[in-house]
């Protein structure tokens, strides 16, 4: 196993008494969260933005807490922003990924956790291309979960950084409309996003081309499909861009990417005319050029950065609350 | 051999439609004697059906052989003891994997093991193709001869429109139906759930009902074109069951079959397992569970006889299913729990009785053109006691299959078997 242990000063006292989460242990998705939940999460990262801003960006609030980030899909922002709001909170950081993990000579899923938590493991914090992999492992491993991303699934943490930046900017997620254009059916985060807006009172529009669009009854609230991008973007609070991923087009499921751009690709022109005020939101890694110009990515009205550094409190927030006694 | 008269109890034979309290008599393998209190005969066992319905052995049209490599895998004893319990005394058995039972002699061997195994009937189903490549005609009249019931290439179908028509043209020769699960591969393709509000919520690629009802078309087409004997496996669609309505009124000879499973349980079930959690690997099955609504249809083809049930019990090993929901396998084990669930249906008046029992006995029995089925004089002595109704929880650690992954873990059902007879013989009491 290669891993990076973060040095961080080992616990002399006991283990600090972080506030409990009443009745919760695991993050997996947003769809089991109350409105009061997600407020209190978004009210938390409030605190830690401040903590963020302080000259020693750390507190002591997770020290002795060992968290694990498991990642068996490749990342970047996601794995850092996790390893770094974990230290800020001084706790222990080990990093797995699959390709150097003993996942290549064929440990299953449960074996690898099981093991994790024998180490010592208090967090665990997954990311995997399999839907439903961390309720697997949170059903059956004696540690705290947090889903970072499973399949077409859910990324929940993204869903409440995206509500966090827009309640910055916009003071309120109530009576919004946000839409979220592009590669809907295989996208997570477009999955735990309409969970979370409209938990808190957003109505959601998806938009792309119906080849990426969920087929048949919704799952969600206040929740529309629709193919056509000027009803999608008309009016608008917030628009979020989605990534769009290359093989789609071998899927036939797309003719072509420059298709998909002169149909769905989110222009300033089409920005201005149709929602000039909307708040603008990208997962990322973007296409630039693809679903999202440069010049609305990088523009006035794009957060886009904002939710990147937003992510690291959002998730500061996360394993604080889930990292009390008891655990 | 001696008699045995299974006196008291409420005998019920959907094929003569009997429906009353009558005795039984079994003799030399046979049944002999059917009517209202029979006069005592020397030197006979007789086993008391006071309070219990006493109908024909169950007759399954689709059930999985155990992996043989494997020392945790079903054996055809563990087969045959689970199905004693649950009341099926003749078992239409497939092998997904291998060896492949794609030619006579393997089909004598299947059959020579199970005689040596078990005491419950097992015919063996043999492939379609050959290695159920599906590319050439396994050998289908020497399988007939040799014993084989009928033909499958078992979920992998058979591809090509063009040897599914040859095999249905060559079924007028054998008098052995081809089995067709329909599915369409290309349009199924990585699906793991019905594609519908479930699968979307759960983020598990669909199923979409048109792979079903494509396949079920085709192969429709294909018999009309042929009058090959079509049977097709599982359905769990609304509209297939229509369209296997629709053309046995237009008189074509097809049959089609429905598990348990498809009759009580929907896609719900994948979103909130047995402990409440989503992505309970004994919910992946093939066909995936469908819609509310396609379950009522399917309880409805039940009803009018259009569809007769199958277990599909497919013992997995634990291994198979302690996993993530795309690498788990699919199939259940359900030899056990299909009675339960049909009475628990007649409960709820969902299905009348007789139709319940007719789908699991004289239904198959007319498909398959099997002897059974029934309880008239000459028939095989294979019958059923069951006490109608005890509700019990189903508990798949005590159960005598190998295969402990069920989406009914948990779930209350209806009815207990009493005693199963095959060839005269009691295979299992309690």
């Amino acid at each position: 196993m290669t891993q990076s242990v973060v040095a961080v000063p080992a616990p002399v006292a006991p283990r600090p008494t972080a506030p409990a989460w009443p009745g919760r242990r695991h993050v997996l998705d947003l769809d089991d969260f109350t409105p009061a939940e997600i407020t209190h999460v978004l009210d938390t990262a409030a605190s830690m933005k401040e903590v963020l801003a302080r000259p020693i960006k750390q507190v002591p609030a997770l020290r002795g807490t060992t968290v694990v980030t498991l990642f068996y899909e490749a990342s970047t922002r996601t794995r850092v922003s996790f390893e770094l709001a974990a230290k800020r909170l001084g706790a222990d950081v080990v990093n797995v990924t699959a390709s150097a993990s003993s996942v290549v000579k064929g440990e299953s899923l449960l074996d690898t956790a099981d093991t994790l938590r024998a180490l010592g493991a208090d967090i665990l914090v997954m990311r995997h291309s399999a839907a439903g992999a961390p309720y697997l492992v949170a059903q059956r491993v004696a540690c705290r979960v947090i889903n970072a991303g499973d399949g077409w699934h859910a990324h929940p943490t993204q869903a409440l950084l995206d509500l966090y930046t827009v309640r910055e900017r916009l003071g309120r997620i109530a009576g919004l409309r946000l839409a979220i254009v592009g590669d809907v059916l295989h996208s997570r985060v477009a999955r735990s996003a309409v969970w979370g807006f409209t938990k808190l009172g957003a109505r959601v529009t998806l938009c792309g081309p119906p080849t990426l669009l969920p087929t048949g009854p919704l799952p969600w609230p206040a929740t529309e499909v629709t193919h056509d991008l000027e009803r999608a973007l008309a009016g608008a609070d917030v628009v979020m861009g989605l990534r769009l991923q290359r093989e789609r087009q071998q899927a036939a499921l797309l003719p072509s990417e420059r298709e998909y751009v002169r149909l769905y690709g989110l222009t300033a022109e089409r920005l201005a005319r149709l929602c000039p005020d909307a708040l603008v939101l990208h997962p990322g890694p973007m296409n630039e050029g693809v679903e999202i110009m440069p010049a609305v990515a990088h523009g006035p009205r794009s957060a886009i950065a904002d939710q990147v550094t937003n992510g690291v409190a959002v998730r500061m927030a996360l394993l604080y609350l889930l990292g009390g006694e008891g655990a | 051999m001696t008699a045995l008269c299974i006196r008291g109890g409420r005998v019920i034979d959907p094929a003569s439609g009997l429906d009353g309290l009558a005795d039984v008599r079994l003799h030399d393998g046979r049944v002999v004697e059917v009517g209202p209190a029979l006069a005592a005969a020397a030197d006979e066992v007789v086993l008391d059906a006071t309070g219990c319905i006493v109908a024909p052995g169950f007759i399954d049209l689709q059930c999985h052989l155990g992996d043989a490599d494997h020392d945790d895998a079903e054996t055809l004893a563990t087969l045959g003891a689970a199905a004693a319990a649950g009341g099926f005394t003749t078992l239409c058995c497939l092998r997904e994997g291998d060896p492949c039972v794609d030619d006579a002699a393997a089909v004598v061997a299947l059959r020579e093991r199970a005689a040596a195994e078990t005491r419950v009937r097992v015919r063996p189903l043999g492939a379609v193709t050959r290695g159920r490549q599906g590319a050439e005609l396994a050998e289908l009249g020497a399988m007939a001869e040799a014993g084989a019931v009928a033909f499958t290439d078992g979920a992998l179908s058979v591809r090509s429109a063009r040897v599914l028509r040859n095999a249905l043209s060559y079924s007028v020769l054998t008098g052995r139906p081809v089995v067709e699960q329909p599915c369409d591969p290309d349009l199924a393709q990585g699906g793991l759930a019905h594609e519908g509000a479930v699968a979307t919520h759960l983020g598990l690629p669909g199923i979409p009902a048109a792979a079903e009802e494509f396949a079920v078309a085709r192969a429709l087409a294909l018999a009309r074109a042929t009058g090959g004997r079509l049977h097709l496996g599982p359905l769990s669609t609304a509209a297939a069951v229509e369209q296997v309505r629709a053309a046995r009124a237009a008189g074509l000879a097809v049959t089609a079959a429905v598990t348990a499973h498809h009759l009580l349980l929907d896609e719900t079930a994948l979103a909130s397992g047995p402990e409440g959690w989503p992505y309970t690997t004994s919910t992946k099955l093939l066909p995936p569970l469908r819609t509310a609504a396609d379950r009522a249809a399917l309880c409805a083809g039940v009803a009018d006889g259009t569809l007769v049930v199958v277990s599909d019990h497919w013992p997995r090993r634990a291994i198979e299913k302690d996993c993530e929901y795309v690498y788990a396998a699919p199939g259940a084990s359900a030899l056990e729990s299909v009675l339960g669930v049909l009475l628990e249906l007649v409960a709820r008046g969902e299905l009348a009785l007789d139709a319940a029992l007719r789908a699991l006995t004289v239904g198959p029995a007319a498909a398959f053109g099997l002897e059974g089925g029934r309880l008239a004089p000459g028939a095989p002595a294979d019958c059923v006691v069951f006490d109608p109704e005890p509700r019990w929880q189903v508990e798949p650690a005590r159960w005598r299959s190998r295969g402990r992954s069920t989406p009914l873990a948990g779930h209350w059902l209806r009815g207990r078997v009493r005693a199963t007879i095959a060839g005269g013989e009691i295979v299992y009491r309690v």
